[in-house]
């Protein structure tokens, strides 16, 4: 596919000639996703990227226009598919803004967790994978293998390993057992030492932190007239959380700080990601103690969630919602208005710009995927690097193709 | 029920600075819950945005598009589409919208890459979704869809499924490519 190189006005035409250009992806181990980058190179500099997305386009936000609010949340599961959970409190904080639910204390505190739980997800993944990227193997094993956990609380919560799909209008799927708690008791005794392993391995690594200080600095300001937000705003002395400055959910009951860094290199953003699930481990704490008691769907009679199976089957008000929800034209009505909701996503605002039509099937869904808008920095913090940076800072900024190209 | 609080409410007070500093008729505002939205004709979006941040110290974090083809209760004086732009105050974490309409012959906006950087890929995918052409983009390419590809899939005259697409492309073999 022929992709027009931009002209670069301060090199001379006759020196292009010494200039390379190498096509870095769309299959390429150290990009871990499919995207393709066009490098012009001098010698091992890179004069300028140009990144090419799109081929994991399979339009999510074309299918959300003709999916049922309930049906669309399989979708968004696969859109950041490091931490599914997340996109489904995003999706569902949206849709019941715009409906103007009021969910259960229980259901707030149910959603946090399973947030955060996909916040270490993420983070574990992107700081195990930028060592990866830079030689050091084992502390990418080691964060891998504490996944496993994380994927063992979904299908215990759930029943699915990958896209739980667990969130609903209203509610969640099922109520948290003893055994999902106790699983999650189990994960926040094991997560200090991991990160403490992981921390002996990297912090005092002189390979990894050479490769990784100074390299890809983002300065405050193109942060924000870039729109960067989550780790990587934070990393540049951008100190926004929607957890703290637009609490949703029951974040405002926590106790959490919010880490940042104002170097804006790739080894600020890293500290900032471990710093991170430290804080998210102490929400779970703080949310697994304080866990209220009661119902975890608003009540039946509300018209929007779906009955559990002992209501469906042992009630005839039970039966008639079940019927109502699951048979096509039929259903609770939505309000002809729009809404723009965002919250904290592992790595930036994930928010949603909803526009409903009076249907159960939304107007329009707009995501707005923090990948999408963090890649374009990419450009501006890789030019006059060496080849070999590449991946230290695509690893930084934490690009999931499916999120990036939905 | 209550209505739930994602984030503050704009107050009216800095509403009331904006409407003093722009003067009348630059924008009418609607609002949903908290969300406050400025409709600004195209022709002063570029003025409106740039006295947003260097006055307001509004920053973009949101743009996408929406196509209101057939939208019940619309009336069909109102723009087919409407382009949205979500500004968000870092230091008083107040929230504001911009919408801009555009109607069908002519889909154009004024870009906003020289306010805020940011807007440049956000601004290409909307093109590449819907065809809306952002004047003076510096790069206005499709992003996501093939070069080559002839409609704008985000359009609601774009059917979900059918055959079609595929036909159009050219078919490559290994011995020619």
């Amino acid at each position: 596919m022929p992709v027009n190189l931009l002209d670069e006005p301060d090199i001379q035409a006759e020196n292009r000639d010494y200039h390379w250009t190498l096509n870095f992806g769309p299959q390429h181990p150290a990009t871990h996703t499919t995207l393709r980058l066009v490098l012009e190179l001098e010698g091992e500099t890179i004069l300028n990227a140009i990144p090419d997305i799109g081929y994991l386009h399979s339009g999510f936000e074309k299918l959300g226009e003709h999916l049922n609010l309930n049906q669309y949340v399989t979708v968004v599961d696969r859109k950041n598919y490091i931490s599914p959970p997340m996109n489904e409190v995003a999706w569902h904080n949206a849709v019941e803004k715009l409906l103007e639910i009021e969910i259960t204390p229980r259901c707030k505190y149910i959603r946090v967790m399973i947030g955060e739980l996909a916040r270490i997800s993420d983070h574990l993944l992107c700081t195990g994978a930028a060592a990866l990227d830079l030689g050091a193997f084992t502390a990418f094993l080691f964060a891998f293998n504490l996944r496993e956990m994380i994927y063992d609380i979904y299908e215990e919560m759930s029943g699915y390993r990958f896209h739980p799909g667990y969130t609903r209008t209203g509610g969640v799927m099922f109520d948290f057992t003893e055994r999902v708690t106790g699983r999650i008791e189990k994960f926040l005794v094991t997560l200090p030492k991991i990160l403490a392993d992981m921390e002996k391995l990297l912090f005092r690594n002189k390979i990894f932190i050479e490769r990784m200080r100074g390299v890809g600095v983002l300065s405050k300001a193109d942060a924000m007239a870039y729109c960067a937000s989550g780790p990587i705003a934070r990393a540049s002395g951008v100190t926004y959380d929607l957890r703290k400055d637009e609490p949703y959910l029951a974040y405002s009951d926590f106790e959490f700080d919010v880490p940042y860094a104002t170097e804006g290199d790739c080894y600020a953003r890293f500290h900032v990601r471990m710093e991170e699930m430290v804080q998210s481990a102490r929400i779970l704490r703080q949310a697994l103690d304080k866990l209220p008691s009661g119902p975890v769907n608003v009540p039946i009679a509300d018209k929007f969630p779906m009955p559990d199976k002992g209501t469906t089957y042992g009630s005839m008000e039970g039966l008639i919602q079940h019927f109502e929800l699951v048979m096509p034209n039929r259903g609770f009505q939505t309000p002809k208005k729009e809404v723009y909701a965002a919250v904290e996503g592992p790595s930036g605002e994930l928010g949603y710009y909803l526009i409903c039509d009076g249907t159960q099937v939304a107007w329009r869904t707009r995501t707005r995927p923090p990948a999408f808008v963090h890649f374009q920095l990419f450009p501006h913090m890789i030019k006059n690097h060496m080849i070999s940076d590449i991946v230290a800072v695509l690893g930084s900024l934490n690009i999931i193709a499916a999120e990036l190209d939905r | 029920m209550t209505t739930k609080q994602t984030s503050k409410p704009l107050p009216d007070a800095t509403l009331a600075r904006i409407r003093k500093r722009c003067g009348e008729g630059v924008f009418s505002v609607s609002s949903h819950l908290d969300n406050l939205r400025l409709y600004v004709p195209g022709s002063k979006l570029v003025e409106l945005a740039t006295i947003l941040r260097d006055e307001f110290g509004f920053h973009l974090t949101e743009l996408g598009g929406a196509d209101y083809l057939g939208y019940p209760g619309r009336s069909p004086a109102s723009h087919r589409f409407e382009v949205h732009y979500v500004l968000l105050n870092y230091d008083t974490a107040e929230r504001l919208i911009l919408k801009s309409g555009v109607s069908d012959p002519d889909p154009t906006l004024p870009t906003l890459v020289p306010v805020w950087l940011g807007a440049g890929w956000m601004e290409r995918e909307v093109f590449d979704m819907y065809g809306i052409v952002f004047q003076g983009h510096p790069d206005l390419r499709r992003i996501l869809m093939p070069e080559e590809f002839q409609s704008f899939p985000l359009r609601k005259d774009y059917p979900l499924r059918g055959r079609g697409e595929r036909h159009n492309f050219e078919r490559v073999t290994r011995e020619d490519s």
